[in-house]
């Protein structure tokens, strides 16, 4: 992509994506509404998506931000499928992946490692993530 | 031709995302992107999709696609969803009803918000359509709340509009008010198994033979009607000779259960051929063309007159001078555009 001078402040696109067997969907829904209010567009992927649904939205979308929501413990299985799915379509590079959930300090390096820009775990704030995306999303 | 219309071309996924991005942020270079993109376009059948919130819309939208792609045909839709005025922000929820299409990259699925800032929700969609086109879909959908004049808009870039009426909803003057009985071609009773959908159907019915224009000629004002295809043809050639005029069907479909699908299929599929037999697709066309080039000259010359004022100092001081009763709005007006009119004469001798 070219340069792109003079950008004025674009709407940032996030999907919130809820992964696997995984049936709760509570915080999503308080997360999507965060990044509602803080001007982001939100698309909300509902429940029991597969890797291959949440790389489709990903990159149909065309999202600056991957939040991908895992309570179910399965992230060192589904995440890295998420991420290879990116990189297949072209679709890695300039997005910003966060997941969010309970993951042991271990899996966090190990997913760190494979391409994942930031992992919120429990008693992460909305400022925070909020903050975080708006310093970190890709410049386009 | 940039790299990224060429990936486009070529078929890549991420390239047609992110055209349709710089088409909805208006990034510096859209145009050129659009302009490449023209000739590539011109073979897809575009259907539009509206419906009060809640009609089932993008249940129905999820299963008409699922079915072209079992036919084979590749698919993209272009979901519009409001967004917030006052963060900007929104929640776009269509894609949870995309179940049967899950993961099958061929069915193109893209949310749009209806940025209020931006403006011309219209110009974006149909450029956005354009975008599709040229990456090859056979069949695009544009999906879209229908409440007031913006979504009549979008609506417009559609070969054939579908306008989706849950039972119940059927309150006579609600069905009139929308305007969106004269922009049907196909109309849809959805969630057919409810109580009162018979009733909702009966309505439509006669509503409609109040709309449809008869095919004898000499009646007084049916001439008008006849020609009136769900849209203001004044501009348009005369289209006397074409007897024929469309009555538009009402389908009755289960959306989420898959009932009644092939029902609406068959009557968009019968409505193409309409519009083929007759000439309309044509017509339709040239007046969405006409449509388009006068939407964009009015947004330039309206960008262009901006940066004029603004080079004069701003509008304030014209508020000023015409609160003072030192001047007035027309006047104003004829001192903005005096040396636009100048040039323009100078240029035709």
């Amino acid at each position: 992509m070219s340069v792109e001078q003079e950008q004025t402040e674009r709407t940032i696109r996030c999907l919130v994506a809820k992964v696997g067997l995984d049936g709760h969907d509570r915080g999503a829904h308080v997360i999507a509404r965060a990044l509602r209010d803080a001007g982001f567009e939100v698309i909300y992927s509902g429940l029991h998506r597969a890797p291959d649904e949440v790389v489709q939205a990903a990159v149909q979308e065309d999202v600056d931000v991957v939040g991908i929501s895992i309570l179910s413990g399965a992230h060192n299985t589904l995440v890295p499928k998420i991420l290879d799915g990116l990189k297949e379509y072209d679709a890695f590079d300039d997005r910003l992946i966060l997941v969010g959930g309970i993951v042991p300090d271990d899996d966090q390096d190990e997913l760190r490692d494979l391409g994942v820009d930031e992992i919120f775990g429990p008693g992460a704030s909305m400022e925070e993530m909020i903050d975080y995306i708006h310093e970190n999303a890709p410049e386009r | 031709m940039s790299d990224l219309v060429a990936d486009l071309l070529a078929g890549k996924h991420s390239a047609l995302a992110r055209v349709i991005t710089k088409i909805e942020n208006r990034s510096p270079g859209y145009r050129e992107i659009i302009s490449d993109l023209h000739q590539h376009t011109g073979t897809a059948d575009v259907i539009g999709v509206t419906g009060s919130p809640g009609a089932g819309k993008s249940t129905l939208v999820d299963k008409v696609a699922a079915t072209y792609r079992e036919q084979g045909q590749t698919v993209g839709v272009i979901a519009i969803d409001p967004s917030s005025p006052f963060s900007g922000g929104a929640v776009l929820g269509d894609r949870i009803r995309m179940a049967s299409n899950a993961g099958d990259m061929d069915m193109f699925f893209r949310s749009m918000s209806a940025r209020g800032s931006l403006g011309g929700l219209s110009t974006a969609t149909t450029d956005a359509v354009t975008a599709l086109d040229a990456f090859g879909k056979d069949k695009i959908i544009v999906e879209t709340v229908g409440a007031g004049q913006n979504e009549v808009d979008i609506v417009r870039t559609a070969d054939t509009v579908a306008v989706l009426v849950p039972p119940g909803s059927g309150d006579d003057v609600q069905m009139l008010k929308a305007g969106i009985l004269e922009i049907g071609d196909v109309f849809v009773v959805n969630k057919a198994d409810l109580d009162g959908a018979d009733r909702t159907v009966q309505q439509l019915r006669e509503m409609l033979q109040g709309r449809s224009g008869r095919p004898d000629s000499g009646h007084h004002g049916a001439t008008e009607l006849a020609g009136d295809h769900g849209d203001a043809s004044d501009d348009s050639d005369e289209e006397d000779d074409e007897s024929e005029t469309w009555n538009p069907p009402i389908v009755e479909t289960v959306a989420n259960r898959g009932e009644g699908v092939e029902d609406f299929l068959d009557a968009l599929a019968n409505h193409g051929d309409y519009l083929d037999r007759t000439g309309r697709r044509e017509g339709q066309a040239r007046e969405r063309f006409a449509a388009e080039i006068r939407t964009l000259l009015r947004e330039d010359a309206n960008e262009l007159l901006v940066d004029e004022l603004n080079r004069r100092g701003g509008i304030e001081h014209y508020v000023d001078a015409v609160i003072e009763r030192h001047t007035d709005p027309y006047t104003v007006v004829d001192e903005v555009l005096a040396p636009l009119r100048e040039c323009l004469d100078e240029r035709r001798d």
